[in-house]
């Protein structure tokens, strides 16, 4: 497993292949990346707590999926639009589970881990405000029938 | 009692700091009663920790509720909701 909370930029292709090489039975790998879209920003967060929070969400979801590992980078300071902000990339033996945990690290990513982003926007800095969708998000992972259903 | 307070990003902004070490008084020894000794302050704090004031709260830095305890030493951070990925 591999957390990291860094203000460098990441290679995903030799993040996936690290990934696959810890495991002989590793039949799957899922990624995601998130992108800047729109405006620059600036990503503040609480360090030492945002690994510790990241730790626990990927915990979780091993005990919820066979997971055989995962790297999970964040980065932190200014990033301007179509730089890379986050990775999730979960190895699995195979694609059901590495596809649900993948998408659970993330959704509750997005609503535990303590980042926050201030955009630049011409007319002056604001801090973005949470939205309710990405609670929306990280529950329906709380009840099993939910499970598979994607929220947009 | 005295603890470590920690304040991020818009909340550290209202209020002008990030790091406070706190003297409690006698009687305050959960995270809802944190809130309402730095909402007592006035001015900036009044406003920040008001009820309606959306603030998360983590002692020790793990995310906790309202009703919390504090011990002598904990560090506690007070947060505007994530808004990380």
């Amino acid at each position: 497993m591999k957390i990291s909370v860094q203000r460098e930029d990441f290679d995903l292709g030799l993040e996936v292949r690290n990934l696959s090489r810890e495991s002989t039975s590793t039949g799957a790998v899922a990624s995601f990346v998130g992108v800047v879209r729109d405006v620059p920003m600036v990503l503040e967060h609480y360090a030492g707590m945002t690994e510790r929070e990241i730790a626990r969400i990927v915990e979780e979801a091993k005990s919820r999926w066979q997971v055989m590992d995962c790297t999970v980078i964040h980065r932190h300071g200014e990033l301007k639009p179509g730089d890379q902000i986050v990775l999730v990339a979960v190895a699995s033996a195979h694609r059901g589970d590495a596809f649900a945990a993948c998408e659970f690290v993330m959704d509750y990513l997005k609503t535990r881990a303590p980042f926050w982003k201030k955009e630049q926007r011409p007319e002056g800095a604001r801090w973005v405000e949470a939205r309710a969708s990405d609670d929306d998000a990280a529950e329906r992972w709380q009840d099993p029938v939910e499970r598979g259903k994607r929220v947009g | 009692m005295k603890v470590k307070v920690l304040f991020f990003a818009g909340l550290r902004e209202q209020l002008g700091t990030g790091f406070e070490e706190i003297e409690l008084p006698s009687g305050v020894s959960t995270v809802a009663a944190l809130r309402s000794h730095l909402q007592s302050r006035g001015g900036a704090y009044e406003k920040a920790f008001s009820e309606k004031a959306l603030v998360r709260a983590a002692v020790n830095q793990d995310m906790v509720g309202q009703s919390a305890r504090i011990n002598a030493g904990d560090e506690v951070a007070f947060f505007p909701p994530v808004t990380g990925g």
